[in-house]
């Protein structure tokens, strides 16, 4: 993946800068997306992510910078932009009142098919996504999930080399998100480049080959997850959770005595937290006097786990602040300038 | 790309698909906006109660405009207070005619007569049943404070004051005031009623002149007979009068025919002598059939042009607040498609309207279109078009539909009123007719009541059309670029 020439690059993204007014909503954001490449914008709410998206999808205008999709100027070669790029939006592009075959049919009309194409291409992702018994139901009366197929359906309809994929698995069940993010998985494995933005560590985890981490229209960070992650660990810090029956003050104390225990969190009764600076002798030091401590106090343990650190960490790490918080009060995007500064969530 | 698919089906999928995506020329920003205009009929057909109201509303509209202005049945009954302090057989006469005025009882074509001022002489009601409805009920009252405050009650919707004296004075060339009070609070009954009364007195005026004809058509016929009568039933007034001169003459005259005692021959001679200056309402009067003819095309016009803007204006800002328009952008799709494929479906919509509002005027309000339908059809297009670029700039500027009716409806108030659709614009001031100008709908309404009215063809609305079409361009030329900046701001 790594280490490919330029040409390769579907996407290139240059200097790019949006601003509201006063307000910069993507601030001199710059990287690449390699061919065939699934690749995660993660941020908090407010962060730029989906500004970003909009404006590599020709539907807002940059207000610095460039960015090219194929080969093509955003701004300048707009219109063969678009006959590149499928884009499932925060909202969803699909029209109530028409069954989910004509919603197929209107979008691929305005793609310039054939009739007889559109009818296979529609037959084709709708039997992939399991939607071929409801082809003829009106869209309104669908559930999000099935919406959301129907969506996802419509923007690959033009086979498009580069997928946008802006909070895929938004408020969608736990059952229809997984099958949503195994189907990402299969496009992937086809060669479909895809773009992905997620307030999700797990999602962008267990979908993105790189993932490049976006705070207040910045990006803070950019590689793969396991190297994301070794920013956190390769500092050598080790995290250890333990789970003692009959877990007393005088073992803690002397676990903190351990020269290598930087400190101990007290979880419950029964269960702590300890992070721990493996010295010389690495990690497998730390745990074997860890476990030797417990033991000469007569500890019995019940369990014992490593931690690995996750992009949660990478982002507490690299932003100060953790992110679930933040992400936790999804609002409603607004536009307009006078309600900003009431509703940006930072 | 085909190994996306991986499955040779999948191959054969992406291949046939490379060929089209060719886009751009004008065929085919046309194909698109028939794509869009054909989206938009679709999700609009299956939209129940938007096609409920749909019809409904032009049909509320034109059964409100037909019913709230005065028609026919506001001119039955209504009450009169009559003060007559005059004994001169003059004032009894108008009273006497003022209770026998009636209109006919079918609503139907106004074919509203009113009862001949000549037949009114004692023992002649039988007429008035002939006739049908009488138009007043005579309140008497002793003067002129009691009869206002018949009219504060409610009991009068106005009132005749005719002064002592009134036969005497009209005698003796004086010209006495005869007074008509009307209730300021009812502007629609007051002005009708007042229309009423400057016919009916106005009518008698020229009759009486008329009359200056009859004795002397009477002396070469019967000799001396008019001029005996005269003195003879003339009391009071007409005593001191001096024969042949001026009014009196006239006024013994008509004293003469109405209640003289002629024989069956002389009463016949005279009703053919007052017969000419029977005095008929129909055309002057508003009923119903005539102002509705007025009030057609108006509210034809004017349902039509805001159903198509709000139509216009809403679904463009719609689209965009839940987010399908998105979809429409990033198709490699011409944005002018875009405003042409919302611009067909919402004339398609408005001209539907608009038919149902004709339809409804033709059956329910007996308009009748004397131009060519054609004519009709085209300026109601012309005037849609007139009023596109507004709806485009307005949706791309409104972020949300919320936004986009809220400034609709404010241009929706002072527009009713200024294009003429319900009051004629040659009754502004100056300063509003100029304002008037400004508006399209005027020029799309002045076209449409020439065509249904008056049957106008090319040549008469020449000067409607052209500015329609100015209009229309000028506002697109400023709309499309405005669109186009700011639909991907
Ligand atoms: N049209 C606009 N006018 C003004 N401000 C805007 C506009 N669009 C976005 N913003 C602001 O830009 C910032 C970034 O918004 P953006 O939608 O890109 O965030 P995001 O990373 O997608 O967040 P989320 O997780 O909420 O989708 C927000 O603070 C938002 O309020
Ligand atoms: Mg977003």
């Amino acid at each position: 993946m790594m280490g490919r020439e330029p040409q390769d690059d579907v996407i290139v993204v240059d200097d790019l800068v949006r601003e509201f007014g006063d307000f910069t909503a993507v601030d001199h954001m710059s990287f690449r997306v390699h061919e065939g490449e699934v690749f995660g914008l993660l941020g908090p709410n407010g962060a730029g992510k989906s500004t970003t998206i909009r404006m590599l999808c020709t539907l807002l205008r940059p207000t610095g910078g460039h960015a090219r999709i194929a080969g093509y100027d955003v701004v300048r070669q707009a219109s063969q932009v678009r006959q590149h790029i499928g884009l499932v939006a925060e909202k969803l592009i699909l029209y109530d009142r028409l069954t989910a075959r004509e919603n197929l049919r209107l979008f691929g009309k305005l793609n310039h098919l054939p009739e007889q194409v559109i009818d296979e291409r529609a037959d084709y992702w709708l039997d992939r996504l399991q939607m071929t018994r409801w082809q003829d139901h009106l869209a309104g009366t669908f559930s999000t999930g099935m919406k959301q197929r129907i969506n996802i359906a419509r923007a690959l309809l033009n086979m498009p080399r580069v997928l946008f994929l802006d909070e895929p698995t938004l408020g969608l069940d736990p059952q229809t998100t997984r099958s949503i993010r195994e189907f990402i998985m299969e496009l992937h494995k086809q060669g479909m480049t895809i773009i992905l933005t997620t307030h999700m560590m797990a999602e962008a985890e267990m979908l993105c080959d790189r993932v490049g981490i976006v705070d207040h229209g910045k990006m803070v960070a950019l590689d793969t997850p396991g190297g994301l992650k070794r920013l956190v660990s390769d500092n050598g810090r080790l995290v250890l959770e333990l789970e003692i029956s009959n877990l007393s003050e005088s073992m803690v104390r002397d676990l903190q005595a351990l020269p290598e225990v930087a400190s101990i969190d007290h979880e419950s009764a029964t269960s702590l937290r300890l992070h721990a600076q493996p010295g010389e002798g690495g990690s497998t030091e730390v745990l074997s006097r860890v476990i030797a401590a417990i033991h000469a106090d007569g500890g019995r343990i019940l369990r014992l786990s490593t931690v690995e650190p996750t992009l949660e960490d990478v982002f507490l790490k690299l932003t100060g602040r953790a992110m679930r918080d933040e992400a936790s009060e999804k609002v409603a995007p607004r536009r307009g300038h006078w309600r900003r500064a009431a509703t940006r969530v930072r | 790309m085909s190994e996306v698919l991986g499955a040779s089906k999948g191959r054969e999928l992406a291949a046939s698909g490379l060929e089209d995506r060719r886009h751009g020329g004008g065929r085919q920003a046309v194909a698109d906006a028939w794509v869009i205009a054909w989206k938009d009929i679709l999700d609009f057909t299956r939209d129940r109660m938007r096609l409920i109201s749909f019809v409904i509303m032009p049909i509320f509209m034109m059964v409100m405009t037909g019913y709230i202005f005065p028609n026919q049945n506001s001119l039955q009954n209504m009450p009169l207070a009559v003060v007559n302090q005059d004994q001169g057989p003059l004032s009894r006469m108008i009273v006497d005619a003022l209770n026998k005025m009636t209109l006919p009882a079918g609503g139907g074509q106004a074919r509203q007569g009113m009862a001949a001022l000549g037949e009114a002489g004692p023992g002649k009601t039988a007429s008035r049943s002939r006739s049908g409805n009488p138009v007043f009920r005579i309140q008497p009252a002793g003067s002129l404070a009691e009869a206002k405050e018949l009219i504060k009650s409610g009991q009068a919707n106005g009132a005749v004051f005719i002064p002592r004296d009134f036969t005497r004075q009209v005698g003796q060339g004086k010209q006495p005031h005869l007074v008509v009070v009307t209730d300021q609070a009812n502007l629609q009954i007051s002005s009708m009623l007042s229309s009423v009364l400057d016919q009916f007195l106005g009518a008698m005026a020229t009759q009486v002149g008329a009359q200056k004809v009859a004795p002397l058509l009477a002396a070469r016929e019967t000799a001396p007979g008019p001029r005996a009568s005269a003195g003879a039933s003339g009391d009071g007034g007409s005593a001191g009068a001096v024969p042949g001169e001026g009014l009196l003459q006239m006024m013994a005259g008509a004293m003469q025919q109405a209640y003289g005692g002629l024989g069956a021959g002389g009463l016949q001679r005279a009703r053919a002598t007052v017969q000419p200056f029977v005095v008929r309402i129909e055309g002057i009067v508003p009923g119903p059939p005539n102002y509705f003819q007025f009030m057609a095309p108006g509210i034809m016009a004017m349902v039509v042009v805001m159903a198509v803007m709000m139509g216009l204006a809403g679904a463009i800002s719609r689209e965009r607040e839940i987010g399908t328009l998105d979809g429409i952008l990033i198709a490699p799709i011409n944005r002018l498609s875009i405003i042409i494929g919302k611009t067909i479906s919402q004339s398609l919509r408005g001209l539907v309207q608009g038919a149902v509002v004709l339809i409804l005027a033709i059956l329910l309000f007996h308009v009748k279109v004397y131009g060519s339908i054609a004519w009709v059809a085209g300026l109601l297009l012309l005037g849609i078009f007139s009023f596109v670029g507004l709806g485009i700039l307005i949706s791309a500027f409104a972020t949300e539909q919320e936004t986009a009716m809220t400034i609709l409806m404010t241009l929706q108030f002072p527009m009713m009123f200024l294009s003429g659709a319900f009051f004629p614009v040659q009754q502004m001031p100056t300063f509003m007719q100029g304002l008037s100008k400004l508006v399209p709908l005027t020029y799309a309404i002045d076209g449409l009541r020439k065509v249904i009215i008056l049957g106008a063809g090319w040549s008469a609305i020449q000067t409607e059309v052209l500015v329609l079409t100015g209009f229309g361009l000028a506002m697109l030329l400023v709309a499309i670029p405005a669109f186009n900046r700011v639909i991907t701001r």
